[in-house]
């Protein structure tokens, strides 16, 4: 039986100073007015002035080399600035995709040719990238994928359609899964690659998907006859999946699946302690106990992951509890504060709880679903 | 961890997989003292980690003795090793030479303290207190009462007490001890601050009762994820069915949560009093039981319901252990209070522990 063993980590004393920077960073935006905080923002506050002033500053990219345009630094550090930019509900979307999985794709699968070009772009806030999983009848069951490249001189020819894509809209390129194979039905996972698509490419069409709330974030991209160059294939040729694959422990553990509604948990404990409402604080405690404990398994993963341990399932375990926490600091939020949230409200309260609301059922949906993660975690523990 | 440290953890595990049986568990809720389990962990130097030679202790430090008692937490060991390590820390503090002695110690907020009166010859003391783990078989108690000069701390020999028999939900001894004006002539009698003393209480018997939980919820996290595999219905073992793997995921992540937060806890301990994330771990500790006991019963069905089954000495202490030393809505109501200080936008340094300036202090 796999055992769920997380670190505690003691945070350096230097990341102290980088935090403190962070935090100035973030009140002097305010101030200028560059950002109101937003629940959410790692997905829909969408910047790209805000992205480029953190690349300028050497926060996105932070643990890439520095000959790439990284920064050389540690997780933890990484760690540090994105819990920062998350608690303080900043525009952070633009790049987020790149800076969290794309970069480190590259990195790890990637050409000489391909680092040189994308992670310089990348850290620097100017190029932003979409991932092309989910397609209409590959949901959960991301083998069942059809969109295909076919071999023609010196690159690949793409057709079919992706689905749900967040920010394809603005992003510039695509990382898409795709089958350079036909399906074998005794290995599903066998025939796909990861191309990476530039997204003003001929053939390429953007359809916006609105969400509920109205807000533009969600996309469907069609390929028709979209060429391919040979250089943009990540990776080898039919080992798409693995690859893929070996990202979702740094997607699943990082502070976005716990902080997505912290700006509300910060807003209503202003305005408790403003109201001295002890009661009202005792319910809010409840929840800084697991918002506690949660950051210290995600950091525990994150030291880890860098040390090369795998850690899909206590990764996919943070994720499942961390999303059910978001959502649950909006229901606790509305029976304290008697209300009546709005996302055109000039109250911050009332704002921050309506796109609480309004977006948490995504939570436990991207990034793989409560029932697939579950899934995964059942089967880890039984091996 | 230290390489020191996984020798005390498997060392440990030997001597709780020898001596802390189901047998010895059983025996234990029927009265049996479990003395062999107690002789070894005196031997091995076990019930005085973190305390220094000079002083009589093993060394060590306290992430050592919470390794040992999160163990002793797991295997329900039936023996006051989280009494005996708080009680020798406290008089280890007040510079004592600590014994081997089976010592227990009491928190009790009640408003009717012991009293204590000095004579020529002794103390009389004066008074009861409820619930005191493992009373019976303990030989000194270690309790804050009132003399004439104010607060004191007393070590008292338990030879001078009735004990009234009693038991908490997992069949633990929990006694009343009663002093009827007893004259005792070998009690020793530290001055102490009343509040000061009885939060060291108070928060190092919550940090014990936390990591033992921690240990617990794993031995039912096992135990259910065994079981699961090795029972089968409808042709299938059950871990086959996906209403049964979610319950392990659900049983997975509260087990992972709660070790995080008292392993945490144990680490703030380690460097200062820790007195906030004992709190925070206390309340995520706490609920972890709750959610995570139902769950391991509802997957071990009939047998797990059974005497015969060990389920059971986990669950009934994880009921129990998270009503000793404060429940949730005794530490949320402390947290509350250091919530209610906080600046504006002050709340994420206090999860973060960095303010601008300096360290967010609470408590």
């Amino acid at each position: 039986m796999k055992t769920l063993k997380i670190p505690v980590v003691e945070l350096p004393k230097e990341t102290e100073i980088l935090r403190r920077e962070v935090r100035q960073f973030i009140k002097e935006e305010k101030e200028k007015g560059a950002f109101i905080p937003k629940s959410d923002c790692w997905l829909s506050a969408v910047s790209l002035e805000f992205s480029k002033k953190l690349g300028s500053r050497g926060w996105i990219g932070m643990t890439w080399p520095v000959r790439y345009g990284g920064g050389g630094r540690s997780a933890i550090e990484r760690y540090v600035v994105t819990e920062e930019l998350l608690a303080a509900g900043a525009p952070v979307a633009r790049h987020w995709i790149a800076d969290r999985q794309s970069g480190p794709l590259f990195l790890k699968f990637g050409t000489e040719e391909q680092k040189n070009f994308f992670l310089p772009r990348i850290a620097k806030g100017e190029c932003a990238f979409s991932i092309g999983l989910s397609e209409p009848d590959a949901g959960s069951d991301l083998a069942a994928i059809k969109t295909r490249a076919v071999k023609v001189e010196k690159g690949w020819v793409l057709n079919g359609s992706k689905t749900w894509t967040s920010g394809a809209h603005y992003a510039d390129y695509m990382i898409t899964l795709c089958r350079t194979c036909p399906q074998d039905s005794n290995n599903r996972h066998a025939g796909m690659s990861q191309l990476a698509v530039d997204l003003t490419s001929k053939g390429v069409t953007i359809r916006p998907i609105h969400l509920m709330t109205g807000e533009h974030h969600f996309n469907e991209v069609f390929f028709e006859d979209v060429f391919v160059p040979d250089e943009m294939v990540i990776g080898e040729v039919g080992n798409g999946w693995a690859q893929g694959m070996t990202e979702l422990a740094y997607e699943r553990s990082g502070p976005e699946r716990f902080l997505s509604t912290y700006p509300l948990l910060n807003e209503l404990t202003n305005r408790l302690i403003e109201d001295e409402d002890e009661e009202g604080l005792a319910k809010v405690s409840r929840l800084v106990s697991r918002l506690w404990t949660l950051r210290n398994m995600s950091l525990g993963i994150a030291q880890i992951l860098e040390q090369g341990v795998p850690s899909n399932i206590i990764a996919s375990l943070v994720k499942d509890i961390g999303t059910k926490f978001e959502q649950e600091i909006a229901e606790t939020a509305r029976l304290l504060v008697s209300v009546v949230p709005s996302i055109q409200s000039g109250s911050q309260l009332e704002r921050l709880m309506a796109e609480s609301i309004l977006h948490s059922p995504g939570f436990t949906l991207r990034g793989g679903t409560t029932e697939i993660l579950r899934g995964i975690v059942a089967k880890g523990v039984m091996q | 961890m230290s390489e020191m440290q996984e020798m005390i953890i498997d060392s440990t595990i030997k001597i709780m997989e020898k001596f802390s049986t189901k047998e010895v568990v059983n025996e234990a809720e029927q009265g049996q003292w479990a003395a062999e389990l107690w002789n070894v962990l005196v031997e091995y130097g076990m019930t005085s980690v973190a305390i220094p030679e000079e002083l009589g202790g093993s060394d060590g430090d306290y992430a050592d003795a919470f390794s040992i008692l999160r163990l002793a937490g797991k295997y329900s060991a039936p023996v006051p090793l989280a009494e005996t390590f708080l009680a020798n820390w406290l008089l280890s503090e007040l510079g004592e030479y600590v014994t081997t002695e089976i010592m227990t110690i009491s928190y009790s907020n009640n408003s009717n303290p012991l009293q204590f009166v000095k004579e020529d010859s002794g103390w009389i003391v004066m008074g009861k207190v409820k619930n005191v783990p493992w009373a019976r078989f303990a030989e000194k108690l270690l309790i804050q009462g009132e003399a004439e000069e104010g607060s004191i701390l007393a070590l008292i020999n338990l030879k001078h007490a009735n004990i009234v028999k009693g038991h908490n939900l997992a069949g633990e001894a929990r006694d009343e001890v009663v002093f009827n004006q007893v004259l005792m002539d070998d009690c020793k009698i530290f001055s102490v601050n009343s509040n000061q003393m009885a939060d060291k209480i108070y928060y190092g018997g919550a940090l014990t009762r936390a990591i033992m939980m921690a240990g617990a919820l794993e031995n039912i996290f096992e135990l259910t994820v065994n079981y699961a595999s090795e029972r089968s219905q409808f042709g299938r073992p059950i871990n086959r069915f996906q209403a049964v793997q979610h319950h392990l995921a659900l049983l997975a992540g509260e087990t992972a949560a709660a070790n995080m937060a008292a392993n945490c806890a144990v680490a703030a301990f380690q460097k200062a009093s820790g007195n906030k994330e004992i709190a925070l771990a206390k309340i995520r500790v706490n609920e972890a039981a709750g959610k995570a006991s139902p769950i391991a019963h509802q997957v071990l069905a009939a047998i797990g319901f059974t005497y015969e089954h060990t389920l059971h000495h986990s669950t009934r202490r994880l009921w129990a252990w998270r009503d000793e030393f404060g429940t949730e809505t005794d530490w949320e109501k402390i947290i509350a209070k250091d919530l209610l200080k906080l600046q504006q936008n002050q709340l994420w340094s206090l999860v973060t522990e960095v303010i601008n300036e300096e360290k967010v202090e609470i408590k």
